[in-house]
């Protein structure tokens, strides 16, 4: 048994720490790209287009994460892909978090008065610039504070990473509890960790939705 | 090398699964039982005189809204055991998903019975009821059928999550895929039905919670 040092292990979880950051920053931002992308699906004119997009939404938000990530993680070899935790890992966060994004984001596009899609046409631009210019940027800004919060769900959702064997904050826990046999402190640390990244951006979310209740 | 489907092991595999699921629907039963009690006491004391009481019920709120479930579940199963709380793995997935589901229910109480009128308990109590019976045959059944939407997907937000309990090697669904993939080498196939098992299930939970509200609570469910 090795000796550890309540330093030691922080300073260990908190080099895993940036991990977690990482990871979450990169599912972040791909979920934000394929997220558009199902959001143009899900308000698209044409009905296969909706369809598709209510589909996908409905298919990653009524399972598991863990098994969307398992699929991920032995699927994407089958297509001949090699892959280690961390693209699974980014892989599968992106289609879990692009799902959530898209259907926030629907909610605040159906939440604009018509009129503004109706002022953009009677401009005439056409849809695509109606889009860009009028209809997402109000979208966006509407939705800030579910984004926010979903953003802290995700931060959570990446310990899920550690089941795969990707080395973020729990999986780390994982081998320093090992080592040491003090889970009490390892994972009652790994909670704190966690609870110093989610915190500050639960109550960002609140301040947005404070803010949005006074406009 | 192309990779050919194979689910010839699915027939001999139907029982596993079957008890998996059975195993996940019965943890979230416990759960949703289990955790509206706590609830209902949560939101009690969120509005009740002890400020103590208010300051705890809100921290519990925030730690366990701000970490994760996964951590919780080590934190109980691992970490109990040291300072003397040992549990069996099923009880530990069960306070572990009650505690996880409690933290985001007692909002949605709350603004539940927030949301019956006062009327309703004052008329209750001018019939001569007790407080207490006022609330339970009076203002809980008006507050459930309010909240029923957010309480089912709740639920079902629940349901998914409790996948990582095969993490302490609860035999549900979750753990099952895993033994038949260790079993068969089949792993994609396997995690694929068994993530439409999933996608079922949250359909039929949906379903029959909606069916259950309307037989208990009356026609206002929907």
């Amino acid at each position: 048994m090795i000796e550890f040092t309540l330093w030691d292990i922080l300073r260990n979880l908190l080099f895993a720490t940036r991990w977690t950051v990482l990871l979450s920053a990169a599912a972040f931002a791909g979920g934000a790209i394929v997220g558009i992308a199902i959001l143009f699906a899900r308000i698209s004119p044409a009905k296969w287009a909706r369809r598709f997009g209510s589909g996908y939404i409905a298919l990653f938000q009524g399972t598991p994460l863990l098994m969307q990530l398992f699929l991920m993680f032995f699927g994407l070899p089958m297509l001949g892909l090699r892959i280690e935790p961390w693209t699974a890992a980014v892989c599968g966060l992106t289609f879990y978090a692009s799902a959530y994004l898209a259907e926030i984001w629907r909610a605040g596009v159906e939440a604009l008065p018509r009129g503004q899609s109706e002022a953009a046409s009677s401009l005439g631009l056409h849809r695509l610039q109606e889009l860009r210019l009028v209809i997402l940027p109000q979208a966006f800004t509407i939705t800030r504070a579910p984004v926010v919060g979903f953003l802290v769900q995700l931060i959570k959702s990446t310990a899920l990473a550690s089941i795969l064997g990707f080395e973020e904050l729990l999986k780390t826990a994982n081998a320093i509890n090992n080592a040491t046999f003090e889970p009490f402190k390892v994972y009652g640390l790994v909670a704190i960790i966690f609870f110093l990244l989610c915190y500050p951006l639960t109550q960002y979310a609140r301040m947005l939705e404070g803010k949005a209740a006074f406009r | 090398m192309k990779y050919a489907l194979d689910f010839t092991w699915l027939w001999d595999s139907m029982g596993a699964l079957a008890s998996g699921a059975a195993v996940t629907l019965l943890l979230i039963a416990c759960t949703t039982v289990f955790g509206l009690i706590i609830s209902i006491l949560g939101a009690a004391a969120r509005r009740g005189r002890s400020v103590w009481l208010r300051k705890l019920v809100g921290a519990y709120v925030e730690i366990i809204r701000n970490t994760p479930f996964l951590v919780q579940l080590f934190f109980i199963f691992f970490g109990l055991p040291s300072i003397g709380v040992r549990l069996d793995p099923m009880v530990a997935a069960i306070l572990a998903m009650t505690l996880n589901m409690a933290a985001y229910t007692i909002e949605v109480v709350g603004a539940g019975l927030d949301a019956v009128p006062r009327g309703q308990r004052e008329a209750a109590t001018a019939l001569g009821m007790r407080p207490r019976l006022a609330f339970i045959k009076v203002v809980l059944p008006q507050a459930l059928a309010i909240i029923y939407p957010a309480l089912t997907s709740q639920i079902i937000i629940m349901m998914l999550e409790s996948a990582v309990v095969s993490q302490i090697s609860v035999r549900e669904l979750a753990q099952e895929a895993d033994l038949l993939q260790a079993r068969t080498f089949r792993s994609f196939e396997t995690y694929l039905v068994v993530t439409f098992i999933y996608l079922g299930l949250s359909a039929a939970v949906r379903r029959g919670m909606i069916l259950f509200g309307r037989r208990t609570l009356g026609a206002a469910v929907k």
